[in-house]
């Protein structure tokens, strides 16, 4: 089961769960998501699943699946 | 075993049209999470308000009433007065409750109404274009404070000290949601909000110190370190009035 | 004198200003926000006063008392904020106190919409607030119309000591358009206020009321606001009549009479003389101008952005001698043309196939 479901057509790109990871393991890239808001990219190895990207994000657009808590 | 941090079951599928980065999106999320964990998905009833969050009727995954501008708090007197065993919970902006919409929020706490009020305080008026707002800070610039708030238009309101005199109130807290922990703090005070509540131990409110990118003219991540540097030293977060011996 | 491209909204604030508000009050509501926060801009820079009132309900209070200081004043609103004013208005009517209403609609009833709407005709020139009084009811259709009409609204309000309200929709209070800045020259020589509360210094005390416990006192009262009515429906009527020899007439004010005038253009091609009615004066209405068409005219065929309220007021004037049709849309959606003049032929050919 994959830490994190990504929906890149809720995400606006707001940048919040980006600032506050605390591995730095979400970037933005160059793509666009339907609306045109940049869409997110997120390193499964590096990630935790600590859960600080859903809770700041604003617009659901992340799921995070954590594992033996 | 695992856990899914997902959408709550209080939230519908309806995206949110709010501002990038606009706080609104996580103070409907923790408000879900609060109902779906106490358990009171099927016996609340919310009242949304007039402001950005017009729209609360869509989100929220329970039965909704819109009320009309400041109107709020009256309107979820009449359902718990009709409905006494139902959670009923407001969820706000700075102008409905705190401009237009004072004489009722005084009111609904000053009789002990046993009603969650959720005020989302970003101190400007988002939905009509960032005119001033009762919260407004000193020398904050809006479209009716073009060279910045001065004495004319009177000094900001501090609603949870305000209400906080009143005996009527109960739960009076102010959180703001600027980082991760804030975040968690907020959640918990939401809870407890809603417990008062379900407790039936009068009038709960929960002011949140929020952000509106668009209208101050900050990126989002800007936006929340205002929130935190600037916000906080006029509106302190702390819990205000607080019965004994909820949580 | 100067031409600009200005939006509706902002050009009546400008025309309030040269016109000498003073103080204004009032609180955010779409579609006319443009008004405020251009006084907020600008009315101080001209010696006035802005403020932001806690809400509909505080401002239209703040103005009764700035009109009985003897002090033009103004407030702006859209439906739902009309509504929760109408106590104040009331009030100002009854104490005969001189303000200017800005109403720019928008579609109803409730919270509604905020696209435009003309949905508020009833509220403004039928009452509205409780009791006997009448608003001088000005509709202009062009940002030039609210320019100038908001500065004749400041004087009408003076000379009768009656309130006034510029009845406009989101479509003319948004749009820009070209305007020429007329200086402003009253319509009427202006008086001292010696009414007003502004100390007593020297006199008597004045009192701004609207109470009445003595039943003769306040029938005479009613009697003498409506004596006022009656001279202020013979001096102040206002109309505009395109094409006065036509076979078919419309009736529209504001934005709907602007879309009649271009069915008329495509009714002209097709060989059939059609005319408007454009009331300028919503309160006091052309009766008497539309009476003199229904000799002539096949019927007349009312527009509105409504679900039909000057229509009643057509109507009352046609007195069933000819056929009054309605065409109308709600909700904020503005009317096509195309669907008024299809609507227009299908009545006046259907009418020459059965003659």
């Amino acid at each position: 089961m994959p830490k994190i479901i990504y929906d890149q057509n809720l995400c606006k790109a707001c940048g919040l769960c980006v600032e506050f990871c605390p591995v730095k393991a979400i970037v933005f890239t160059d793509n666009l998501n339907e609306k045109g808001y940049r869409v997110l990219s997120f390193n499964q190895e590096v990630c935790t699943a600590c859960g600080t990207c859903y809770r700041m994000c604003p617009d659901l657009a992340i799921t995070v699946h954590r594992e033996g808590r | 075993m695992a856990e899914i941090l997902t959408r709550p079951e209080s939230l519908t599928q309806i995206p949110f049209h709010y501002c990038p980065g606009c706080t609104h999106g996580i103070a409907h999320r923790l408000v879900a999470e609060v109902i779906d964990e106490l358990g009171m998905v099927e016996k609340t009833i919310g009242v949304a308000s007039v402001g950005c969050s017009v729209l609360a009727y869509d989100y929220f995954n329970l039965d909704m009433q819109q009320a009309a501008h400041g109107r709020a708090p009256a309107v979820a007197t009449g359902i718990k007065r009709a409905l006494p065993d139902k959670i009923v919970f407001t969820y706000q902006g700075d102008g409905d409750l705190a401009s237009i919409g004072m004489g009722e929020i005084v009111h609904a706490a000053g009789r002990g109404e046993n009603i969650t009020v959720i005020f989302i305080n970003n101190s400007i008026y988002g939905m009509t274009g960032g005119q001033m707002a009762p919260t407004t800070l000193m020398g904050q610039k809006t479209t009716t404070t073009p060279e910045g708030r001065s004495p004319q238009n009177g000094l900001p309101l501090k609603v949870s000290e305000m209400l906080a005199t009143l005996d009527g109130a109960t739960y009076i807290a102010r959180v703001a949601l600027f980082d991760p922990g804030q975040v968690t703090k907020a959640k918990k005070a939401i809870k407890t909000a809603f417990i008062v509540q379900e407790k039936g131990l009068g009038f709960s409110l929960v002011e949140i110190l929020s952000t509106c990118p668009t209208n101050w003219g900050l990126s989002p991540v800007k936006a929340l370190k205002y929130v935190k540097e600037t916000m906080t030293q006029y509106y302190p977060l702390g819990e205000f009035k607080k019965p004994e011996g909820v949580l | 004198m100067e031409t600009v491209l200005m939006k509706g909204n902002e050009a009546l604030a400008e025309a309030a200003i040269r016109a000498g508000l003073k103080v204004y009050f009032g609180y955010p509501i779409t579609p006319q926000n443009e008004v405020g926060e251009y006084l907020a801009k600008n009315l101080p820079k001209a010696g006035g006063t802005f403020l932001q009132a806690e809400s509909e309900v505080a401002a239209i209070n703040m103005v009764y008392g700035a009109a009985g200081a003897g002090v033009r004043t103004m407030t702006s609103s859209s439906g739902p904020g009309i509504s929760l004013m109408q106590e104040g208005i009331s009030y100002i009517a009854g104490a005969e106190l001189p303000v200017v209403l800005v109403n720019m609609m928008r579609g109803g009833p409730g919270l509604g919409g905020i696209q435009p709407s003309q949905s508020d005709y009833f509220q403004a020139t039928k009452g509205g607030g409780h009791g006997d009084y009448r608003l001088i009811v000005l509709a202009p259709s062009s940002v030039q119309e609210l320019y100038d009409y908001t500065m004749l609204a400041f004087d009408l309000a003076d000379h009768y000591r009656n309130p006034v309200m510029v009845l406009g929709d989101g479509l003319l209070g948004q749009m820009m358009e070209s305007l020429t800045l007329k200086p402003y020259t009253p319509a009427f020589p202006l008086e001292e206020k010696t009414w007003a509360t502004r100390g007593r210094k020297n006199r008597s005390p004045n009192i701004i009321n609207s109470l009445y416990l003595d039943p003769e006192k306040l029938f005479s009262h009613n009697t003498k606001l409506f004596k006022k009515y009656q001279e202020i429906a013979e001096k102040e009527l206002r109309v505009e009549v395109i094409n006065e020899k036509a076979e078919f007439f419309f009736v529209a004010y504001g934005s709907s009479a602007r879309i009649s005038l271009k069915v008329i253009e495509l009714l002209k091609e097709k060989g059939i003389k059609a005319g408007l009615i454009r009331p300028i004066t919503l309160w006091p209405f052309p009766y008497t101008v539309i009476a003199e068409k229904v000799n002539q005219s096949k019927g007349f065929m009312v527009v509105e952005m409504s679900m039909g309220q000057m229509v009643e007021d057509v109507e009352r004037a046609v007195k069933s001698q000819k056929p009054v049709y309605f065409y109308g849309t709600a909700g904020g959606i503005v009317p096509s043309p195309q669907k008024i003049y299809e609507r227009t032929l299908e009545i006046l050919e259907g009418g020459r196939n059965n003659g």
